[in-house]
């Protein structure tokens, strides 16, 4: 029988672990703000958050931080789907072929962990100083967790699902798009959503480094102003794009991944 | 038996299958001159301790392992591989996660090319027969280690085969679970006349679904003996309870005791060998 005291017992969203994070991230602010008008620290190498915090409007109106969102965002696009292609089908040919895995898979992990930014005059040599540059920074350093996590992906799936596949005299071709490519995708999925993250990363970096494009370039104009409201400014948007790309990335993961 | 002894009717003969495995210690005869056949509309079960070859007889058959001596003949044409007659279900949880029941249920009927609204139909068919009905667009994460069963099983008897051969299908399931789904298969079975070919080292099990039991050796693996049960069709678990169904129990536990035995042994020196050679 229904009455009207009757509740939904559905599981509650639970908003306390955000709300505490904010309310900390607030008195943070709020103890640096009292820290510079104290004068316990410089305001010339840090500036008050509450001018950090003005300074957005300016960003958005005098500085375009729209259009170069988008510029960083369009270089990061084309990094990412030349890394998904690229990298998926080095790291199928690799899984493919034992001798080329075993003699290479060493060398792809070791470039995931070289600081590949101080590579970039090869590429302002190769390709100038343009958006080429920028994005082939992005593009190799996504480059390697791709290639593992594919070859990592490809070999974990169940020999059970393979024999299923031979039981059904599958080809070669239909035994990888049916069988080993499906079962690989989550586990690819986050090859790809740490490349893109490292992508951002040195796209941004790189901006900064050549002075040229989107939000990296802008942070190193501001910061050659000594506009350091503007730069601490800049700066808070890129982190708060990355977290935003990351959260994106994170819930597009945890929906392709299948239930188990 | 030899394959020209074999009464016409059989759509399966196994002829002396000779199955070896090299280790450090030197060769193992996993399986050792195992022939048998398997009559059209027939339950056939295999039988044995742990280590006596079953799932390795399942492979052979199933064309998934080609280095073996004898020959194994479906309908009148020797096997080398996978063949189109045979479907199979095996042990482990085989469902694509990837997939709806529908969808893993359909996945034959894709490869064959067949356009989707008929093979959505069809899958339809084999999901209620398996009683999946109202599961179609579930995940297989979704469903039980019992229902995710039945969806292989659907999923076999989608592609039509002419042999139905399954491995230990229910090894992970509750003995409750088992003895419903048993019932299930059995009902799938008599309604359809499949050829069956049962792995098992359940007695139960076997007992009440076979026509035939053909029971093997501890390693190497060789036919001990085939025991016809002569019990009455339709069955269901309920048969479990007679008294026929009690003989039959015992007379096959009878001939497996002594290999279960022989295996026990076999384990306990392995692991004192092991020791001493840590």
């Amino acid at each position: 029988m229904t009455t009207g005291l009757s509740r939904s017992t559905g599981p509650r969203p639970d908003y306390a672990a955000p709300l505490v994070g904010l309310g900390s991230f607030i008195a943070l602010l709020a103890i640096v703000e009292a820290c510079i008008r104290l004068g316990l620290l410089n305001r010339f190498i840090i500036p008050p958050p509450s001018e950090i915090i003005a300074s957005f409007g300016r960003l958005f109106l005098e500085e375009n931080i729209v259009h170069r969102f988008f510029f960083t965002a369009g270089e990061c696009l084309v990094a990412g789907v030349m890394v998904t292609v690229f990298g998926i089908a080095v790291g199928v040919v690799m899984q493919r072929f034992n001798l080329l895995q075993r003699a290479c898979e060493t060398w792809v992990a070791a470039f995931a962990s070289a600081p590949l930014v101080l590579t970039y005059p090869l590429f302002m040599v190769i390709f100038g100083r343009n958006a080429w540059t920028i994005v082939m920074m992005g593009f190799l350093s996504a480059l390697p967790p791709v290639i593992l996590k594919t070859i990592e992906g490809i070999s974990g799936t169940r020999k059970v699902l393979i024999n299923v596949g031979r039981s059904f005299k599958l080809t070669a071709t239909q035994q990888f798009w049916k069988i080993l490519f499906p079962a690989a995708l989550p586990t690819i999925f986050v090859g790809i959503r740490l490349g893109l993250i490292f992508a951002l990363i040195n796209i941004v970096g790189t901006e900064f480094l050549i002075n040229f494009g989107g939000l990296g370039q802008l942070i190193n104009d501001l910061a050659e102003r000594y506009d350091l409201a503007g730069t601490y400014a800049a700066i808070c948007f890129v982190i708060l794009v990355s977290v935003l790309f990351f959260m994106t990335l994170e819930r597009t993961e945890r929906w392709l991944r299948p239930v188990d | 038996m030899t394959p020209a002894a074999a009464p016409a009717e059989a759509i399966l003969v196994a002829d002396d299958i000779i199955v070896q495995f090299d280790t450090p210690e030197g060769p193992i005869t996993a399986v050792d001159n195992v022939s048998f056949d398997v009559n059209s509309g027939e339950f056939l079960s295999i039988i044995g301790p742990s280590g006596c070859g079953k799932s390795t007889l399942f492979n052979v058959i199933g064309g998934l392992l080609g280095n073996y001596r004898g020959m194994v003949n479906v309908g009148g044409e020797t096997i080398s591989g996978p063949h189109k007659s045979i479907g199979m279900v095996f042990q482990e949880e085989s469902t694509f996660p990837w997939r709806t029941v529908t969808d893993n249920v359909a996945f034959p009927l894709e490869l064959i090319g067949m356009p989707k609204s008929k093979r959505i139909e069809r899958a339809r068919h084999f999901i209620k027969l398996v009683g999946l009905d109202g599961f179609e667009n579930r995940y297989p994460g979704e469903l039980s280690g019992g229902m995710r069963q039945r969806v292989s099983l659907a999923r076999t008897l989608a592609s039509e085969p002419k042999i139905l051969l399954m491995d230990e299908p229910f090894a992970a399931l509750d003995e409750q679970t088992r003895l419903l789904l048993g019932d299930k298969v059995l009902q799938i079975q008599q309604e359809l006349k499949q050829t069956t070919l049962l792995i098992t080292h359940n007695i139960t099990e076997a007992v009440q679904m076979s026509d035939r039991i053909l029971v093997m050796t501890y390693r190497p693996g060789k036919v001990k003996r085939i025991v016809d049960i002569d019990l009455p069709r339709p069955r269901t678990s309920e048969i479990v309870s007679s008294e026929a169904f009690g003989r039959y129990v015992a007379q096959i536990w009878n001939d497996l005791r002594e290999e279960a035995n022989r295996g026990m042994r076999d384990e306990e020196k392995n692991a004192l060998q092991e020791e001493r050679a840590r």
